[in-house]
């Protein structure tokens, strides 16, 4: 019966972080959604490496101004697949055309950062490295049999696997998590390239829910109106309840 | 309300074509509460104003969301960007989702802690539990629009579960879907359902749960029955004051405090840890990939757990889904499995008391069975027995243990004597 399938699927597996199965342990992502400069050079990467495939098609170009940022800068410096600033920032690429080239088409991005985390994220992007094995030449740690190539090769510089010691000898070194080390460098040293990531992330964080710092910033008057009612409604309380004895 | 003012002229005026006065005096301004609420008293008024918030934040949602198969998904993230508030209230009605739920399960305690549910108000707590029915059901159906991984394959397992029943299963979750699969057309009928038919039929529970309970009047911390001791000149129970002000005025504090919590969740942590809205549901609704782990969202996890604990028998779940149904069914029979004497948990003997602990452990052990896949506890040594499927099993037997040996734990406990009036 198909219940029993639905069933046996949802318990026969076990809880992994994400679908994805990655098991490497997560490096905490170092961002900041108060860092204007960093979500602007995090748009700067997204829409120069992610958008060729990848489209964020709930967002506007215009709500970009949320980074401090005038419509006439987003048109000079990110608007590369849109005639006016007001329209949803869509890959130039053919989905069909996608689909066919890696298997799937490449997800769409806007609320990537919710789904996956930015913790996630920031490991997923930091842990590419060659495997001839696969079609595109990359794997990926958190990310096993990934579809996308590493796109940041260029700034990263290629990582490989590093060989365990005593792999597979029965003394837990098999259990160790893997390591990977840098064979040639690329555009950005290590450091620096973390810092882009970080800056990616944190763009995708924003792009995952645009009205977030406006959200907390409401919370605040919020919590300090209700405590002001705080103060009126229970001395009115007190005041009424004088009489039952 | 004096008749000599132009108010009082038009509330007269009115009076002679409707009972407004009469009911207002009826309901707030002459409904003699017991005075000794505490804490948990909060929780009945919390609930008709996560109620009513629900309705109104529901109201501007259906006004941008699109019950389109392809649509729906990016109908809530425009919510979420392009209508002005859209986030503020999408949030409100996401958190009042799980918030309901919060309240209505304390408000439930608070009925098992005091004996509520007995005689004389087994009417109320009757229509209580189908205003829980109805809510589940209400979240259910809600749960699917978003059209996110989680809403699919949850309402996917859930429907499927129907196609258990002997012999008329498959054909009566085709029914329910409109299709093979949940699809577009299952999204259109939840959408009607949500917005319209649950909603109707809960408001009216609501209204005759009020209405029973102001009939027969309010229940308290002590149990007894404030009517038997009665002021001989005005008829007014002694220990009974006006719900209005007195209980208006306490109620307001109670909704400030409510709503400072409610609104730590909307704009602090609107996903509470993925508890209120689930990680995988920002991923858009797609029947061919199958999340890797699928749960209900946490009000429903300890029923999802029992159906999981139960084995499957002649191949067929069905037995799991009877144990889901009669886990919430049996809240039914409560007032009648209860033979106490005393109604109040302050007077209750220790047997009462030990059996409602258990069944308290029972329910949120159950509730995190639910959350989790079986094997997440690794399996009972020197078999293939799962730990988390073997606590689910003594855990449901816990649970049902609760109302099924009631009548001979409550007949036979060593009740302290209530008192002849409310303690204060």
């Amino acid at each position: 019966m198909r219940i029993l399938k639905t069933l046996v699927l949802a318990a026969a597996f076990p809880v992994v972080a994400f679908a994805a199965g990655g098991h490497v342990a997560l490096d905490r992502a170092p961002i900041d959604n108060h860092d204007t400069a960093s979500l602007q050079r995090g748009a700067k990467l997204f829409v120069n490496y992610c958008m060729g495939c990848h489209g964020a098609q709930y967002m506007r170009y215009n709500r970009l101004t949320d980074l401090g940022i005038t419509e006439q800068q987003i048109k000079d410096n990110l608007m590369f697949n849109a005639d006016k600033v007001g329209e949803p920032m869509l890959s130039s690429m053919d989905a069909k055309a996608a689909a066919k080239w890696f298997g799937a088409q490449p997800p769409d991005l806007s609320v990537v950062a919710r789904s996956r985390g930015a913790d996630w994220l920031y490991t997923y992007l930091r842990t590419y490295y060659r495997d001839d094995s696969r079609a595109t030449g990359w794997n990926n740690l958190a990310f096993p049999n990934v579809g996308m190539p590493h796109v940041l090769w260029e700034l990263q510089g290629t990582q490989e696997l590093e060989a365990r010691e005593g792999s597979g000898d029965g003394h837990g070194a098999s259990h160790a998590a893997p390591s990977l080390k840098l064979v040639s460098a690329g555009a950005m040293p290590p450091k620096q390239y973390d810092a882009a990531v970080a800056d990616l992330v944190n763009f995708l964080v924003y792009l995952g829910e645009p009205a977030r710092t406006h959200r907390v910033q409401l919370g605040m008057l919020v919590l300090l109106f209700l405590g002001v009612l705080f103060v009126v409604a229970y001395p009115l309380k007190k005041e009424f309840w004088k009489d039952i004895h | 309300m004096s008749s000599n003012t132009k108010t009082g002229a038009l509330v007269q005026w009115i009076d002679e074509r409707f009972p407004l006065t009469s009911l207002w005096k009826e309901h707030l301004s002459e409904y003699y509460a017991p005075k000794n609420f505490n804490f948990w008293y909060y929780f009945g008024s919390l609930a008709l104003l996560v109620l009513v918030i629900q309705i109104l934040s529901g109201i501007f949602l259906t006004m941008h969301y699109k019950p389109d198969a392809s649509q729906a998904f990016g109908s809530v993230e425009y919510i979420m960007r392009d209508v002005p508030w859209g986030w503020l209230v999408r949030y409100i009605h996401s958190t009042g989702a799980s918030m309901f739920f919060v309240v209505v399960y304390l408000h439930m305690l608070r009925g098992l802690l005091y004996g509520s549910y007995r005689k004389p108000r087994e009417l109320v707590w009757i229509f209580g539990v189908l205003i829980y029915l109805c809510l589940m059901a209400e979240a259910f159906f809600g749960y699917l629009l978003p059209w996110g991984q989680m809403s699919y394959w949850g309402a996917q397992v859930i429907v499927n579960l129907f196609s258990a029943v002997p012999f008329i299963g498959e054909d009566l979750s085709i029914w329910i879907r409109g299709d093979y699969v949940v699809s577009d057309a299952t999204l259109n009928r939840f959408f009607a359902f949500h917005v319209i038919a649950i909603p109707l039929v809960l408001v009216g529970l609501v209204a005759a749960h009020i209405i029973a309970l102001h009939e027969v009047g309010s229940n308290n911390p002590d149990g007894v029955d404030i009517k038997k001791n009665k002021d001989p000149k005005t008829g007014i129970p002694l220990d009974g004051i006006p719900f209005h002000p007195y209980y208006t005025v306490k109620d307001i504090v109670g909704v400030v405090v409510f709503l400072m919590v409610f609104s730590i969740i909307v704009f602090f942590m609107p996903e509470l840890g993925g508890y209120f809205l689930e990680y995988n549901n920002f991923i858009p609704a797609d029947p061919l990939k199958t999340p890797a782990h699928i749960a209900p969202v946490w009000y429903f996890t300890p029923y999802y757990a029992m159906l999981r604990a139960v084995p499957a028998m002649f191949g067929s779940q069905f037995p799991g889904v009877v144990v889901m149904g009669a886990a919430v069914l049996i809240f039914f029979a409560l007032p009648w499995l209860d033979r106490g004497k005393v109604k109040s948990i302050r007077y209750r003997g220790p047997r009462y008391k030990a059996a409602l602990a258990g069944f308290i452990v029972s329910f949120v052990i159950l509730g995190w069975l639910g959350v989790e896949p079986t094997d997440f506890l690794g399996k009972v040594p020197g078999t293939s027995l799962e730990v988390a499927t073997l606590l689910a099993r003594v855990f449901t037997l816990a649970y049902f243990a609760f109302f099924v040996l009631m009548p001979w734990f409550t007949a036979n406990d060593t009740e302290k004597p209530e008192p002849q009036r409310v303690t204060w």
